[in-house]
């Protein structure tokens, strides 16, 4: 529905390529096909249609500056409306049929685990460019979103430092949830403190009555909300509703839900969120890339750090296709391999990782104050995605297509 | 102490989904229950009073008259919808899912399109009062006495008012009713239109507790469908009664082993209902009074 539409020329081009099929050398000069799968509408729409328009504002600025290797840029935009078979299916159409060069998809994790296997099928190459649960080791995948050992690592200690060892875990009940409350877990034991409760709470659920009453009735010192989707957002509410007082701590909120924004203060109160982005650093890049994205998108409710990371993911690949000097997925892989590829980008400087083609990070711990501003108690610079490598995953040697948790990592080679 | 703690905890657990069920339900209990038309734009009526709940409060207007405004507004939809498309589906149920359906779909998209994936909310009012060391949402309190007071109020409408015994002979016997000089097709529209507003209301009530999308409604649909399906047709013998039996099972579930069992008790209950009484339990009760 929400397709760009193909103009005169890219159709002539179209037709051009077709012609040309038969000289492989010929076709390098059409233009570069992204296609981007991301939720515009359903229950997530409210944190990925930045994401759409931050890859649109990184396509323009591409195109402009004389797009890769000179060849233009061209996105094929597919709404997949926050359902697993829509990303399915249009993986499937973009891979098949509009043959493009790359794919950027992708916001929960079970839509990402819905169509990998589609990418991996027809060898295709995506960037997901949103934090996750970590543990992907997929030649086919390229992650620019923070992952645990990057979001959790520098989140919970701090926190357990600040308010206390008794931690109550609620978590989106599937595989995001569950794996990172698993690392949660993990991270207070390796700590000294306790697990005071954990609960799994349905996507799409509303009422939290009981579950307040839980958290109200353990000795927690804080809560770690790892809430997906809006209808589970409506717990902040209801726990401020019922004075529940405690600080919370989390991945998700605030850099990718501007929660702070939507909700009416003070709901959101004595959050702290790790974040790789949101438009609230206040560094000249950051400054800058808020400046641009609004030149093109004045009505833009917030840039949360999917999009940070989406706009970050076009130039890295622009980077990486010049150095190869073409989109060929093998060529475009051996540059990454070759562990410089870095951007300085809207949060700082960042380089993708060969062993498990995860990006690094500056961390930025973001906290909510009483009337929804923010304020930077913490950042931490240049936090590796390590888990992955330093378990045995090395994907310049072999490729094993496959997601790895804590309690499943990779086999012993 | 310790057990007065633990029983205003149940009992205010209890209310709570009680109060959730009978209000997203009671518009649903109309037009489903009583006039027979399965209304899959239920949740899209409830957004709609929500959507115009937290404008008018963000206006200005007070909450209680803002959530007034909510009923009322998805009120007069309903009627227009009625009008426009319900009004020649009445003899043709499987008909009237797909045109609901289709008018769900684009009440939220259209929605979507038109103002964005997200609204900035009210804000809870009223704060938190003490028991007993736990902290307690009053507007909760306050959502349970609207329960009670939304049950009877629609037990004096139909059952105490001219209208409401007119609209229940209209849909029981429409052909005498409309025999001895009922406009029958104003009737549909106007109970039709309070099932809306109903619907309405709930989303106003719940508006200040709730994330503000497009998809907010249907949140609301699987509880709602499942009191009136296990309810039966009847709001009084059967919606609630089934919605204190249903409350009872699920925050009885959640309190012992968390959000999903609640579900999941939910959903069995309805699958042994239609199994074993298929006309719910007012089908039942009115059955063995007989």
């Amino acid at each position: 529905m929400t397709r760009t539409r193909p103009n005169l020329a890219s159709l002539m081009a179209g037709a051009a390529l077709a012609l040309a099929a038969a000289a492989p050398g010929f076709a390098q000069d059409g233009p570069i096909k992204i296609g981007v799968l991301e939720d515009q509408s359903g229950d997530f729409a409210a944190a990925t249609t930045v994401k759409v328009h931050a890859i649109q504002l990184a396509a323009k600025e591409i195109n402009d500056a004389g797009g890769i290797n000179g060849r233009p840029v061209e996105l094929v935009i597919y709404d997949t409306q926050s359902d697993n078979r829509r990303y399915q299916e249009f993986m499937r159409r973009v891979l098949q049929s509009d043959k493009v060069d790359v794919v950027f998809a992708g916001f929960s994790s079970a839509s990402r685990e819905a169509y990998r296997p589609i990418v991996n099928q027809f060898d295709g190459l995506a960037f997901y460019n949103n934090q996750y649960e970590g543990g992907v080791c997929d030649n086919n995948m390229i992650v620019t979103g923070a992952v645990p050992e990057q979001q959790f690592s520098t989140l919970i200690p701090w926190m357990m430092e600040e308010y206390g060892p008794n931690v109550y875990t609620l978590a989106a009940d599937y595989n995001f949830g569950q794996i990172s409350a698993e690392w949660v877990r993990n991270i207070v034991e390796e700590n000294g403190g306790t697990m005071a409760g954990e609960e799994f709470i349905p996507l799409g659920v509303s009422q939290f009555g009981q579950t307040i009453q839980n958290i109200q009735s353990s000795d927690a010192d804080f809560v770690v909300t790892l809430l997906v989707g809006a209808a589970q957002a409506s717990y902040y509410e209801q726990a401020s509703s019922a004075n529940v007082g405690l600080p919370m701590a989390s991945s998700v909120n605030v850099g990718q839900g501007y929660e702070h924004k939507r909700f009416t203060p003070p709901s959101l109160a004595n959050m702290y969120v790790t974040t790789n982005y949101i438009e609230e650093i206040d560094t000249p890049a950051s400054k800058d890339f808020v400046e641009r994205f609004h030149a093109m998108f004045p009505d833009e409710p917030y840039i949360n750090q999917e999009a940070a990371n989406s706009y970050i993911a076009m130039n890295l690949y622009k980077q990486m296709v010049e150095r190869a000097g073409t989109t060929d997925h093998d060529a475009v892989r051996a540059v990454l391999a070759e562990g410089d590829v870095c951007f300085d980008g809207p949060s700082g400087n960042v380089c993708l990782d060969p062993k498990s083609q995860h990006m690094s990070h500056t961390i930025y711990l973001a906290k909510v104050n009483d009337d929804h501003s923010i304020t930077f108690p913490k950042v931490w610079e240049d936090i590796e995605p390590y888990w992955l490598g330093d378990a045995g995953c090395d994907l310049t040697k072999n490729d094993p297509s496959a997601q790895y948790t804590p309690s499943s990592p990779p086999p012993a080679q | 102490m310790a057990l007065f703690q633990s029983v205003f905890g149940m009992l205010y657990q209890f209310g709570d989904t009680f109060a959730f069920l009978v209000i997203s339900c009671a518009g649903l209990a109309v037009i489903f229950g009583m006039m027979g038309v399965i209304n899959l734009a239920h949740g899209e009526f409830i957004m709609c009073g929500a959507y115009v709940t937290a404008s008018a409060a963000r206006a200005g207007l007070p909450l209680p008259l803002a959530i007034l405004t909510g009923a009322l507004v998805a009120g007069l939809v309903g009627m227009l919808v009625e009008r426009l498309v319900i009004r020649h589906l009445y003899h043709r149920p499987l008909d009237s899912i797909i045109a609901t359906w289709g008018i769900s779909l684009i009440a939220t998209q259209g929605v979507l399109i038109v103002l964005g994936s997200t609204m900035q909310g009210v804000g809870t009012p009223l704060g938190s009062i003490d028991v007993g060391g736990r902290s307690y949402s009053l507007y909760r309190l306050v959502l349970m006495a609207c329960a009670l007071g939304l049950l009877g109020g629609l037990y004096v409408l139909f059952y105490h008012s001219r209208f409401g015994v007119i609209a229940r002979a209209t849909i029981q016997k429409p052909q005498m009713a409309h025999a001895l000089g009922v406009n029958t097709g104003r009737m549909y529209g106007l109970t039709f239109g309070l099932g809306a507003a109903l619907a309405g209301l709930a989303g106003g009530l719940y508006a200040p507790t709730m994330t503000m999308v497009p998809t907010m409604g249907s949140t609301f649909m699987v509880e709602s469908f499942v009191t009136v399906v296990v309810g039966g047709a009847d709001i009084f013998v059967g919606a609630a009664p089934a919605a204190a039996i249903l409350a009872l099972i699920k925050a009885g579930l959640t309190a012992w082993y968390g959000q999903l069992f609640g579900q999941i008790g939910l959903l069995v209950t309805v699958i042994l209902v239609i199994r074993i009484l298929p006309g719910g339990l007012s089908g039942w009760l009115k059955g063995t009074t007989r």
